[in-house]
């Protein structure tokens, strides 16, 4: 295989590492915006409490000679606990009083509270995360994939296998798409809508923390800003993909991912150095104006008309 | 609801010589040395503020749209500026300094306006969460390209450098001068507020689908009120560049709209008054708070949370000071109830109730449907009307 082409598949590889990332925050994304028509803006927040959970509870973990990734189960608890007492204490009392603008504010507001709360805690410095897991990698020829990029991969398409599963054939998962379609109505069909939503925020927030373990798997470094840029990012992979729609965001956050990587490493010499990686965050927000104004439903999503 | 003692005239007048008396109050705290750089600066920092906070409440309270990129307006005009003044110097033409200032700003100004509208084309097709997240994305789109310009960097146009600060831009902001934009910008944003054009406006928050169905044009007063949001911003960015003498792309970064989202929040979406007094105590408050600045954004966060739990329409709401008013209660205090017979002009100038009294028909946009025909639309809708919207 000539040079190139492995610096091709590898990058494709990397776009699919990250993209697996951000697809499983726009799980969460396009759950609790299917549900309550709210960018939950503190989700991308809800990773950077994970990898800081991780971060403490891993070095503990192996210590006690128990295999690394199991550190994320204190993180999934630690994040459902998070997203409930989010959900309970702001984001409930606001959707009731006030409108959607409201509770968009009341959205960035936690993401601050996050973020800031994370830096009076930990510090505004980059950590390192001790390493969690080192998986065998493989080898054809010269091309090396690493084995936790496969297993990111694997883990992310597996995950979004078991949430569609969940959501169609469960009878939670059928509340979950009643009140998303119509919240009245699945109250006079007996279906508590404060439970479903809780569970729906419990569901994102645990999902975060499994994002979080393959983002510090990827990037072994925390800080209390790390989730902004990845949360809009993977909402961009939401809207892409069709917000409220499962397979949309898998399809979404890949589509980011590749996009991300390749041009970061290709966009220069395509554009003969006028653009150049640095843009790469530009790209991705241009992705997204141009899905927003060509079709806003995105890839996989329902078109819904404007109701009088 | 008592009739004002004031004419149209007379209560312009009053705002007038209090607008007057204001700035020689600042002129004697000024030239007599009361006030040290320091208090001057953050005087010139809360000037930019307000200009800010109030252009901005035009599309958070007036049209109901979160807009979450209005730095990056403010950046295209602080760096447009900047290099219009660098550009004036560099081509030898003698001018003096306060021309050279009003001109760069201007020029930010209606460049800022240029992208506003290039933006709100498109943008403004989406509304609510949508609309908030498309304005980030041009935020950090324009924070991206400014990064990567040769001539906005280092010394700025030819002698530009990539990827850095623009330095050495001369330093012409003066107080007095940036307080009389000040009161221009608030008492213009003012009145467009009052106009048949911004009652028009806040026809299309309570309700855009029956604002269009009554002949509102939605779409061109959509792009116009973004466009005078984005030039003020502009000219709130030219004199910040001229104030602070350099220039970081990262202003442009949706953290620091937020900052600003915050206090038209906190004041009151709809409020001029609101968003005045918030810019001002806002930029104050970190200032007295030094010591606690790490946790500054902390509070904030927390006071934002419980002002849209207890109160989401923001401190102020959209009760406005007024002189009038004032005086009327000053007046009535000290004289009892006006004769019935004595015919009373009604001001309607700078007073929410008695525009509220002068439509007389009940404010809602339907009755704008009717009106809108003979040139008038509906007032402003008392708050507990528009909480709770689909």
């Amino acid at each position: 295989m000539s040079n190139q082409l492995v610096m091709f598949i590898s990058q494709i590889f990397n776009g699919l590492k990250i993209g697996s990332v951000y697809s499983l925050v726009a799980l969460g994304y396009t759950m609790v915006y299917g549900i309550i028509r709210l960018i939950n803006f503190a989700h991308g927040d809800f990773i950077m409490v994970g990898a800081y959970v991780l971060m403490l509870t891993a070095p503990v973990i192996i210590a006690v000679g128990m295999p690394g990734w199991l550190a994320v189960v204190p993180a999934i608890l630690v994040c459902v606990a998070v997203g409930i007492l989010v959900e309970k204490a702001a984001y409930k009392p606001v959707r009731e009083r006030g409108n959607s603008m409201t509770a968009l504010i009341t959205a960035i507001a936690m993401s601050l509270l996050l973020e800031n709360g994370g830096q009076a805690v930990f510090g505004a410095d980059y950590k390192t995360v001790p390493t969690i897991f080192n998986m065998p990698s493989l080898t054809f020829g010269a091309l090396r994939i690493s084995g936790d990029t496969l297993l990111t991969i694997v883990l992310g398409m597996a995950i979004m296998v078991g949430l569609q599963l969940y959501v169609s054939y469960t009878k939670r998962g059928k509340a979950m798409r009643a009140v998303s379609e119509d919240k009245e109505a699945s109250i006079l069909m007996g279906v508590n809508i404060n439970s479903t939503i809780t569970l729906t925020f419990a569901i994102g927030s645990g999902l975060a923390a499994i994002a979080s373990l393959m983002y510090v798997v990827a990037y072994p470094q925390v800080s209390p800003t790390m989730g902004a840029m990845l949360g809009l990012k993977a909402f961009v992979a939401a809207v892409l993909g069709g917000i409220g729609s499962i397979p949309g965001a898998m399809i979404g956050g890949l589509t980011i991912g590749l996009v991300e990587s390749l041009t970061k490493a290709y966009i220069g010499t395509i554009t003969a150095g006028v653009i150049t990686s640095a843009f790469s965050d530009a790209i991705v927000f241009g992705i997204l104006i141009i899905v927003l104004l060509v079709k806003p439903s995105g890839l996989m999503g329902r078109n819904e008309g404007e109701k009088v | 609801m008592k009739k004002s003692i004031l004419s149209t005239k007379q209560s312009y007048l009053a705002c007038a010589l209090a607008v007057v008396a204001l700035f020689l109050l600042l002129m004697a705290v000024c030239e007599s040395g009361l006030a040290s750089t320091y208090i001057k600066g953050i005087m010139m920092t809360a000037c930019i503020a307000i200009i800010m906070t109030t252009s901005l409440n035009l599309t958070i309270g007036v049209l109901g749209q979160l807009t979450l990129g209005c730095c990056g307006f403010q950046a295209i005009g602080a760096y447009s500026a900047a290099l219009t003044s660098k550009f004036i110097v560099a081509q030898g033409i003698a001018m003096d300094d306060v021309s050279r200032f009003l001109i760069s700003i201007v020029v930010g100004g209606v460049i800022a306006c240029i992208f506003g509208i290039m933006v709100g084309i498109p943008a403004l097709r989406l509304h609510g969460d949508y609309l908030a997240i498309i304005t980030l994305g041009f935020g950090e789109i324009i924070r991206v390209i400014i990064q990567n310009l040769k001539f906005a960097g280092g010394l700025g146009l030819s002698k530009g450098q990539q990827g850095q600060a623009l330095i050495g831009i001369d330093r012409l902001a003066n107080l007095y001068v940036v307080f009389w934009i000040t009161v221009i910008t608030v008492v213009f944003l003012f009145m467009f507020g009052r106009s048949r054009y911004g009652r028009a406006v806040k026809a299309i928050r309570d309700d855009e689908i029956a604002a269009s169905a009554s002949g509102i044009n939605t779409t061109y007063l959509k792009v116009l009120v973004f466009a005078i949001s984005a030039f003020f911003a502009g000219i709130a960015g030219g004199i910040f560049a001229q104030y602070i003498g350099s220039l970081n792309p990262a202003m442009a970064g949706w953290l620091n709209s937020i900052n600003y989202v915050i206090m038209v929040v906190f004041g009151g979406m709809g409020s001029i008054t609101g968003s005045i007094v918030s810019a001002i105590g806002l930029t104050i408050l970190p200032e007295l708070l030094r010591a606690f600045s790490e946790y500054r954004m902390l509070v904030y966060s927390i006071a934002l949370i419980l002002v849209m739990i207890f109160r989401p329409q923001g401190i102020f709401g959209s009760w406005e000071f007024s002189i009038s008013r004032v005086i009327n209660r000053v007046f009535y205090r000290k004289h009892g109830n006006p004769p019935a017979d004595v015919p009373v002009p009604v001001a309607a100038v700078s007073q929410t109730a008695d525009v509220q009294s002068a439509v007389s028909q009940p404010a809602d946009v339907q009755s704008a449907v009717s009106q809108s025909a003979d040139g008038q639309s509906a007032g402003d809708e008392p708050e507990h009307n528009r909480k709770e919207r689909p």
